[in-house]
């Protein structure tokens, strides 16, 4: 177990120096930093001077080796744009992208492995085929339209639910939560909804196509001439074991739904991360874009580990040999 | 026979397709007595386990009931509502798959696949439920067997899985049991230790067993009476030596010819020649006239029903009597 957990976390170590070693180009070779700081008006000397101050004439490989150690200091230089460093940056932002993450995952989770499950089981019947047609159109409209048919519908219309910002925070210390206030909460459902419905529906459409293969096995079939009721067959045997291939595509919908908050951000003017990036990409602001990057590389490597290690806990053979 | 606990009588069987229903089962009736086993043969596809899987209420869409009846110790049980049939299943049926390999649910540990069971057949509490599991695993042999409770099924070699399997099929002391190729994913050493499981545990509990099979053998040390499919029918069926040792449809004489172990003086293996028709094309008369020797004008246009020779019961027109079969061997 813990030799593997070791194997886990050098591949992981392993995955991070190479993104760190793309931000890091991306980072020097994407433009000139110098340029993007100055203007116009200074003068070639003062440009050699900010130069060197950088540490822009020193080796590649001791400005990536820099790099690195500074990013491993959550030190990513500082914002062209606003002229602040960018950890400060992205700490102000991220508790905004993860609560919104967290409220789309849950929704899509609480959501889409009932309505699988109801879907699998009741294949032919009439809510079924209503509910399958329903997700056809979640996967087809894209984010941004969802998003403002919401708002049009919800803020608009019915004046229910606010259509922008992220409502009144409270402050936990670094961590401003949306979560301990009424109108963070409200202002969290549109979004979340909107961000969650297309991994709601590919989570529903995996458990479900994943419990219709297990309904056909030998072993529930065995269950069924034993005289088991259909709940412990369904829930008990069958959900179980469409566990593995669902937690796995669930991880990864994690990390998607965190690297592509973006487009929601954006549509509601959510003060997250996103919104900070899609700035960044109109300022060709490299710091924060290799941040960005680096920051989405972690979360992703660090979801991966964690589903490996809820494999592990469901399924006792990945236990048993070690195998992932 | 009237102490029979399974009683399956004109069973039909249908498949809903496109165009329009397809026979699988065609009107078989047979019976199994308390303590009896009941040897089911035939090629691939001749109906064995669609007959096992309506004996246990199983058969799924598009396959259908289409007329005739099962009875369990009288009671009629082929038109039950899907919960009443639910708790016969399990408690008065049981049933064993071939593969045990894929039989067990591979994220649950043994023991609480047997408690499950146990329980849901039966007011015991957990404790109590605990005490048969582990007393079923020690009858079926499998050794330590408190301890094995807590192993998942990954944990037991194939031989070892087919005895939980079996146990879970006996956890609620069913009088009926299905066993549909109970050996053949097996290796042959461990099928000789299964088939004589199987024997103690139907002369200990006096089920009545159903015992789906392609190996003549098997049927030869375990079963007291045979019945032959063909395409959907029974076309023989009696005790097992008179079956085995004068057979008496051309398709069951074929069979036996066809097994080197039985006929040991053979030097060659006779084949039946030609295959079994699919369900659409199953010709008129007696199905398997194409592939008969004795094929006589009749077999092409009427159907023959089962009709007693000695102790046995073929279908055929012109059933192989005594001193033929010596004459042809
Ligand atoms: N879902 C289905 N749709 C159509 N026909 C089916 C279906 N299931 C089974 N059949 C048909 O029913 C017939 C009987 O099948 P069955 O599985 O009982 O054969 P079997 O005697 O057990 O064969 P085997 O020795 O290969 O196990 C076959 O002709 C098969 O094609
Ligand atoms: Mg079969």
């Amino acid at each position: 177990m813990s030799s593997y957990l070791v194997r886990r976390l050098l591949e992981a170590i392993l995955v991070m120096v190479v993104v760190a070693i793309v931000a890091f180009t991306l980072f020097r070779f994407v433009g000139d930093p110098v340029n993007q700081m100055v203007g116009q008006d200074i003068g070639i000397a003062e440009r050699d001077r900010l130069r060197a101050e950088l540490g822009l004439d020193d080796g590649l490989l001791v400005q990536c080796g820099r790099f690195i150690w500074n990013a491993l200091h959550f030190d990513f230089g500082i914002s062209y744009k606003f002229r602040a460093p960018v950890t400060d940056l992205i700490a102000a932002r991220l508790p905004a992208t993860l609560e919104l993450s967290l409220a789309a995952s849950i929704f899509a989770i609480a959501a889409g492995i009932p309505l699988g499950v109801h879907t699998g089981i009741h294949r032919d019947g009439a809510l079924s085929r209503l509910i399958m047609a329903g997700s056809l159109i979640g996967v087809s409209l894209p984010t941004f339209l969802i998003g403002i048919l919401l708002i049009y519908l919800f803020s608009v219309t019915l004046h229910w639910l606010p259509s922008y910002g992220r409502g009144e925070v409270v402050s936990l210390g670094f961590w401003q939560t949306g979560f301990l206030t009424g109108s963070g909460l409200r202002a969290l459902i549109l979004p979340a909804v909107t961000l969650g419905l297309f991994q709601l529906t590919l989570v529903m459409r995996l458990v479900r196509s994943e419990m219709l293969e297990v309904l056909r096995t030998d072993y529930i079939r065995f269950a069924r001439a034993r005289g088991l009721t259909d709940r412990a067959i369904h829930f008990r045997h069958a959900l179980k074991n469409t566990l593995v291939p669902v937690v796995t595509i669930i991880g990864l919908q994690i990390g998607s739904i965190i690297a592509f908050s973006i487009i929601t951000e954006t549509v509601f003017q959510w003060p997250g991360m996103g919104l900070l990036f899609i700035q960044a990409v109109q300022n060709a602001d490299i710091p924060i874009m290799a941040a960005y990057l680096l920051l989405t590389a972690v979360i992703f490597v660090t979801i991966n580990l964690i589903v490996d290690l809820i494999y592990r806990a469901i399924d006792p053979r990945i236990r048993m040999s070690g195998r992932v | 026979m009237t102490d029979s606990v399974l009683s399956v009588r004109d069973l039909v069987i249908e498949f809903a397709t496109r165009r329009g229903p397809l026979r699988a089962i065609d009107g078989i009736s047979f019976d199994i007595a308390k303590g009896e086993v009941l040897g089911v043969v035939g090629e691939s596809g001749a109906g064995k386990s669609l007959t096992g899987t309506a004996v246990i209420g199983l058969v799924e869409p598009p396959g259908r009931i289409a007329s005739g009846e099962i009875r369990l110790a009288g009671r009629r049980i082929d038109n039950l509502p899907r919960d009443e049939m639910r708790k016969v299943r399990g408690k008065q049926i049981g049933m064993i798959f071939q593969d045990p390999l894929t039989s067990l649910d591979p994220l649950m540990k043994i023991g609480d696949q047997l408690i499950e069971t146990i329980r849901t057949h039966a007011a015991m509490t957990w404790a109590q439920a605990r005490d048969r599991a582990v007393f079923l695993l020690e009858e079926v042999g499998i050794p330590a067997a408190a301890e094995r409770l807590m192993a998942h099924p990954h944990e037991f070699s194939g031989g070892m899985r087919q005895r939980v399997v079996i146990a879970l099929a006996l956890a609620a002391g069913p009088d009926v049991v299905v066993a549909d190729e109970p050996t053949t994913a097996l290796d042959v050493s461990v099928q000789a230790q299964i088939i004589a499981l199987l024997r103690r545990l139907t002369r200990d509990h006096g089920m009545a067993v159903m015992l789906i099979t392609h190996d003549m053998g098997v049927i030869a040390q375990i079963a007291d009476r045979v019945a032959v499919m063909y395409a959907g029918r029974i076309v023989e069926i009696g005790p097992v030596r008179e079956v085995i040792g004068r057979p008496h449809h051309p398709y069951t004489a074929g069979l036996m010819g066809s097994i080197p172990s039985l006929r040991s003086d053979h030097a060659r293996l006779r084949q039946i020649p030609g295959s079994m028709p699919r369900l659409d094309a199953i010709p008129q008369g007696c199905a398997f006239n194409p592939r008969c020797d004795r094929v006589l004008d009749r077999c092409r246009v009427e159907r023959p029903q089962l009709a007693s020779f000695d102790r046995t019961a073929a279908a055929c027109f012109d059933p192989i009597l005594g001193h033929d079969a010596e004459v042809r061997a």
